[in-house]
């Protein structure tokens, strides 16, 4: 069984994030970029399937700006057999990046996609929705846990108010979620290891997908600030403020 | 044309969810149906959102529960009468409505927190650290609500109820089981005070001893940071943040929570805010209304004995 997992740079999440003062976007200029977290989890799951024996070769794919290959070599290092990476400047919404995998998918013809459930940056939660509706493929998105048996995969999945669960026949997409595992660290072995693993990198122009943007970004802008309140002293206190300010 | 509001409900009445997307609706346009899907019950308390015109009610098992493809294969030809579909930003719209947007060629646009005319809206990026302004170029828009950030519409209305027919969805997944938790606590979305506990709880005994008792005599919600449910002191579903869920209820309090920046992007619009944790320097303070640099094994008890 071969998994497809796309992943995506982003800034790293320990970062403060700054609007730029002109409005139209956020600073990316020097700043620590990472893969996006969901996305190491969507592959650290790949990993452990082809170390349970159940899948055989996990590859994984990155669309944006040519330094994305670091974020592959990541995955690499984690235990991933090769990458491609589809170089684009532009800014890509889900739906266009949903078509670019899509042609990608045409070419490797995985059993599967694990992916991140959202990116951290755009905070969507849609690409691998819209994937599978490209694909007419069943989806079980927010997965906390995936069993393979008999070419279905049985998914636990984070709904609001507990858990569900849903069977889906392969090929499907999987959406994975915080708890899903916890990310191993890639050893220096590994890290030198990945650097020999092959990644093919081609133009996301050559695959033949009309990209275009259908929202018009017109300002990136600050939150309203939040100011801080008063210290009390006491827990006593505490709770006479909140009455004399009439919230309990 | 009309613009439909996908309803969340409980099988029984449609949630407060559905009259905070109605009002987002209305924003839009002046003509707003309201989808009843799975059960037929909830029909009637959808009728009465004010602004409501028309009801439309599908029942089927797949709805339900949510199944991606079965809502799919029911909006997607509804879109033809409608110029906008509207979800209530939770697990089930953030599920389905990618998947309709896909269906028709047309971007998602996801967590909307304002109209600002009728295809321009503000979403929140980057955990909320940022405001992103956008302008849709597209003939029908399929978008997510953050309910919290809209009024809920009242209830004085009586709209028309249509019954419609659901359509098979084919390549769809399969329900086999759910386990959903039962409470008798306010919902966390929807609760009007919430009490969170954070890392320094140090156990799921701790958190259920110091946390809980305080959120039932305030009558709130129970949430949690997602430190403390990565370490298991709360289950998957009490978690707020980025990557949990986002509340703004009347009154939020944070127990031995530093406020990392992804779990503040989940409460900051709280009205009041009161944060108890020992460390002076922790982030949480900076936007809290009120303050208590103590230990929480000391303080809540107090607190509570205050009440």
């Amino acid at each position: 069984m071969k998994i497809l997992v796309p992943v995506k740079r982003v800034i790293d999440y320990n970062v403060k994030v700054r609007v730029k003062a002109d409005q139209t976007g956020v600073d990316l200029a020097n700043v620590k970029m990472s893969m996006n977290p969901f996305c190491e989890i969507a592959v650290e799951e790949a990993v452990r399937l082809v170390e349970k024996g159940v899948a055989t070769e996990v590859v994984v794919v990155s669309i944006g700006v040519t330094q994305a290959q670091e974020t592959i070599r990541t995955a690499l290092a984690m235990g991933a057999d090769r990458g491609i990476l589809l170089t684009s400047d532009q800014d890509l919404e889900p739906l266009n990046i949903a078509k670019l995998l899509k042609a990608v998918i045409a070419e490797e013809k995985p059993d599967m996609v694990l992916m991140g459930k959202q990116a951290i940056d755009g905070d969507n939660n849609a690409t691998g929705q819209m994937l599978a509706a490209l694909l007419d493929w069943p989806q079980a998105t927010f997965a906390s846990e995936i069993n393979i048996d008999g070419g279905k995969a049985k998914v636990t999945r984070e709904v609001d108010g507990g858990l569900q669960t849903l069977e889906v026949a392969l090929p499907a997409i999987v959406t994975v979620d915080l708890r899903l595992n916890e990310p191993r660290f890639a050893s220096l072995p590994n890290i030198m290891k990945a650097k020999k693993k092959p990644i093919d990198i081609k133009d996301a122009a050559s695959m033949g997908v009309e990209v275009k943007n259908h929202l018009n970004v017109t300002k990136v802008t600050e939150p309203p600030k939040r100011e801080a309140g008063i210290k009390v002293e006491s827990a006593a206190e505490l709770a006479a403020k909140l009455k004399e300010a009439g919230v309990i | 044309m009309a613009v439909l509001v996908y309803a969340d409900h409980d099988g029984v009445n449609v949630k407060d969810s559905t009259n905070k997307a109605v009002s987002a609706a209305l924003a839009i346009s002046s003509d707003v149906h309201v989808l009843v899907a799975g059960s037929v019950a909830p029909a009637k308390s959808a009728a009465s959102i004010d602004g409501v015109s028309k009801v439309l009610v599908a029942k089927s098992d797949a709805l339900s529960k949510d199944i991606a493809e079965a809502v799919e294969a029911l909006v997607t030809p509804l879109m033809a009468n409608y110029d906008a579909v509207l979800f209530v930003a939770g697990a089930a719209g953030k599920n389905a409505a990618p998947r309709i947007a896909a269906k028709l060629d047309v971007a998602i646009i996801s967590d909307i927190i304002e109209v600002t005319g009728p295809k321009s809206f503000v979403r929140p990026i980057y955990a909320g650290n940022a405001l992103e302004s956008v302008e849709s170029s597209d003939g029908k828009l399929i978008i997510t609500v953050r309910t919290t950030a809209f009024k809920a519409e009242g209830n004085g209305g009586a709209a028309s109820i249509e019954e419609i027919v659901a359509p098979n969805a084919t390549h769809s997944a399969t329900f086999v089981s759910e386990a959903m938790v039962k409470s008798d606590r306010p919902e966390l979305q929807g609760a009007k005070r919430v009490v969170s506990g954070g890392r320094a709880l140090g156990s799921e005994e701790e958190f259920n001893a110091v946390i809980v008792p305080l959120a039932d005599r305030l009558g709130a919600a129970v949430g949690a940071s997602r430190a403390a449910v990565d370490a298991g002191y709360a289950p998957n579903d009490y978690q707020v943040g980025q990557t949990g869920k986002v509340v703004a209820p009347e009154l939020y309090v944070a127990v031995g929570i530093s406020g990392a920046i992804q779990h503040l992007a989940g409460m900051k619009d709280s009205k009041t805010i009161v944060a108890i944790n020992k460390d002076p320097d922790a982030p949480i303070f900076q936007i809290a209304d009120f303050g208590l640099v103590a230990d929480y094994k000391t303080a809540v008890p107090e607190f509570q004995n205050s009440l």
